[in-house]
């Protein structure tokens, strides 16, 4: 009986300590930006590689889940009679879900495992080491880059998710099934508010952009600098980020129609 | 100063198991000194305790007369740039060529122009004899080839000290030639003061001129290369020589073999 | 590792694409037609039942959206809803003796406020308290009211017919 109580208070510290460890490395992050000459570059080097590199599946999947959205919408509302609204039903889901969601989703499993598997690599191969040895700190020259490329890049690839699924579901709603494409913009416009819709599920990405990116970087930077270690920081990396992209889209929610 | 690296009374622990239990080391300066111990003797790790990435339970490190423990991390990042170190795994940058590798504590360190830079870099890389490598990736070298880049690499600020982790392990025996010449040249050319990690008794011996044993946390035997080999002490004997059975045997601990087979066979 | 130059390039057009995609949402998908949307005067106007009328639900004068509803609360004295409302400052010729009526959009749609205008000669301007108000019709009032006039005349029927 002790001995459980004794495990359980040791997982529970040693879960408190990762959490410290893991609010250190945000901070450090954050505080010890990379100074603007020489660091600047470094930045739009992991916009590319996290954000530009990123955005043929996002389009691809943007454009899918629009078409999607817009065909299962379409068969139920045309039993209300409803179908002009389909326009917004598929923006509405988009914008204020779908888009940062799945956007985020996808990131995670694309850009963060391949930054936790990169990182976890570098400390492996004591590359992390050799440039501390070498007074030069690694978290100023390879996390906070990291960091604020994925901090970056997130919202950019959610709006564009955005635009090319209303866009596919333009083009099952209008072209395929045969909606007037003016009421299709009408409604749409209508009922999708700027303020209220779109920056909203913009802010939204741009949480989950920091959550992921500071989950992946925590993951590789605290690996075992083992083969089998990278692999199973890389797959938690995957999953944690998963749970708190969802997780945090319920609060996020909540807050937002509460009202702040 | 007389000695550039001074070790008194060390004590360190790693996940409740301790690695050091009082150990008083000194480096002397200009000279090479091997630390050499058995595997999981925590060598590497009184390398990393030298350049303040760990910091010891008990005792003292002593370098260039700071007690490296007790500096603000802008002093001891300026102490790291007088010391060089060489990674059991080198170290490279996968996404540098050799060239930049080689070039990056200048880049980052120094506001030196381009061209100095490009012939500061062409030197170091002719001491270490891959100047026609430099274009090379690091996935593209060979193991010996790479620790090369590193020491060129790591000598690219003129340090005063440089350390070595285990800079021999798994070479043939051609580039294990090239890594001491290197090791013994370059210390006496530069001026530098050497510590070079290993277990690779014979081959470091011929270059070192102070030794220092360490098993079990303590120190089992000290003095200069030609002094050790007549020390007396059973362990630190069965160390140098490679004999397989000793103080440290055999066997891993089990019971006797008669008990092992007859539970088998259920008797 | 490609140039920093090709590297920085890839990242404008990415930036490009994003700042792109995003006006086309502003414009085209949520029909942004000012950033600043806020300006108008506000006006209230007390109702005995709101029905389902929300926040933000449009204000129409002859099926013109004019305004939105900002706010609504119970006032304390005479437990009637005060709805506060803002209309755009454009539209500042509504008479003050103007109707404010609770309707439905469609046959289940939301709730509106609809303004009918009068003929008197001052205006509505900031503060103004619109006087003559109609509530939402309730559905289920509406009901029991039917039914309660089918039972009367029912009754009438067969009274008049009992008493023959």
């Amino acid at each position: 009986m002790i001995a459980q109580v004794t495990t359980l208070g040791r997982l529970g510290i040693k879960l408190l300590r990762d959490y410290g460890k893991a609010g250190i490395l945000l901070f450090s992050a954050i505080c010890y930006p990379p100074n603007i000459r020489k660091g600047l570059p470094l930045v739009f080097q992991q916009i590319y590689a996290e954000g530009v590199l990123s955005l043929l599946i996002i389009m691809v999947s943007g454009l899918f889940i629009g078409m999607v959205v817009a065909l299962q919408g379409y068969h139920t509302l045309v039993k209300f009679g409803a179908s002009q609204q389909l326009g917004p039903l598929v923006a509405l889901s988009v914008v204020r879900e779908l888009g940062p969601v799945v956007t985020a989703l996808l990131f995670a499993g694309r850009a963060g495992s391949a930054l936790t598997a990169e990182i976890g690599l570098m400390k492996a191969t004591e590359q992390l080491s050799s440039m501390e040895m070498m007074a030069v700190d690694p978290i100023r020259r390879v996390i906070s880059p990291r960091l604020w490329g994925g901090f970056i890049s997130m919202p950019i690839l959610t709006i564009i998710f955005n635009t090319v699924a209303i866009y596919g579901a333009y083009l099952v709603g209008v072209k395929w099934l045969g909606l007037d494409a003016g009421a299709f913009w009408s409604n749409t416009q209508s009922s999708v508010d700027f303020q209220e819709d779109i920056l909203k599920g913009i802010y939204k990405s741009i949480v989950f952009g920091l959550v992921v990116t500071w989950i992946a970087l925590y993951q590789g930077y605290h690996s075992m600098p083992t083969s089998a270690g990278i692999s199973n920081a890389t797959t938690r990396t995957v999953v944690y980020a998963s749970l708190s992209i969802l997780g945090l889209d319920f609060v996020l929610t909540a807050m937002m129609i509460g009202g702040w | 100063m007389d000695n550039l690296v001074e070790i008194n009374h060390l004590h360190f622990s790693r996940n409740d198991r301790p690695i050091f239990r009082g150990v008083d080391i000194v480096i002397p300066r200009g000279k090479i000194t091997a630390i050499m111990g058995p595997s999981g003797s925590g060598k590497t790790t009184l390398l990393q305790l030298i350049g303040g990435q760990l910091t010891p339970s008990k005792g003292q490190v002593i370098a260039a007369g700071k007690n490296v423990h007790n500096l603000s991390n802008n002093e001891l990042y300026t102490l790291r740039k007088r010391m060089g170190m060489l990674f059991q795994s080198g170290g490279l940058f996968s996404h540098l060529d050799v060239f930049e590798n080689v070039a990056f504590p200048l880049r980052e360190h120094t506001n030196l122009s381009d061209e100095m830079i490009r012939s500061l870099v062409l030197l170091k890389l002719q001491m270490v004899g891959l100047r026609g490598a430099r274009h090379l990736m690091p996935s593209e070298l060979s193991g010996g080839m790479s620790r090369r880049v590193a020491l060129a690499r790591a000598i690219a600020l003129d340090p005063d000290l440089i350390m070595y982790d285990e800079p021999l392990s798994g070479q043939d025996p051609i580039t294990m030639g090239v890594l001491l010449k290197l090791m013994r040249t370059l210390n006496d050319a530069l001026g530098l003061t050497t510590i070079v990690v290993s277990h690779d008794v014979q081959e470091i011996l011929t270059i070192a001129d102070h030794v220092y044993v360490i098993a079990e946390g303590k120190l089992i035997g000290k003095g200069s290369a030609n002094l050790i080999n007549e020390d007396g002490s059973p362990q630190l004997q069965q160390f140098l020589n490679g004999w397989p059975d000793g103080p440290v045997p055999f066997h891993y601990k089990a019971v006797s073999l008669e008990q092992d087979i007859l539970e088998r066979s259920g008797l | 590792m490609l140039s920093q130059r090709t590297i920085e390039t890839c990242v404008g057009l990415f930036l490009l694409a994003g700042i792109l995609s995003l006006i086309i949402l502003a414009f085209k998908v949520s029909g942004l037609t000012s950033f600043f949307k806020k300006e108008g005067y506000y006006i209230t106007a007390q109702f005995d039942d709101i029905g389902q009328l929300k926040k933000r639900a449009p204000i129409k004068m002859g099926g013109v959206t004019i305004g939105e509803v900002t706010n609504i609360h119970l006032d304390r004295s005479d437990y009637r809803a005060i709805v506060t409302m803002r209309i755009d400052s454009r539209v500042n010729d509504i008479p003050d003796d103007s109707s404010a009526s609770i309707l439905t959009a469609g046959l289940l749609g939301d709730n509106y406020v609809a303004i009918t205008p009068m003929y008197g000669s001052s205006y509505l301007k900031a503060g103004s308290v619109v006087s003559e108000t109609h509530s939402a019709m309730i559905l289920e009032k509406m009901i029991g009211q039917f039914l309660f006039n089918i039972d009367k005349s029912e009754k009438s029927k067969t009274g008049r017919g009992g008493m023959q």
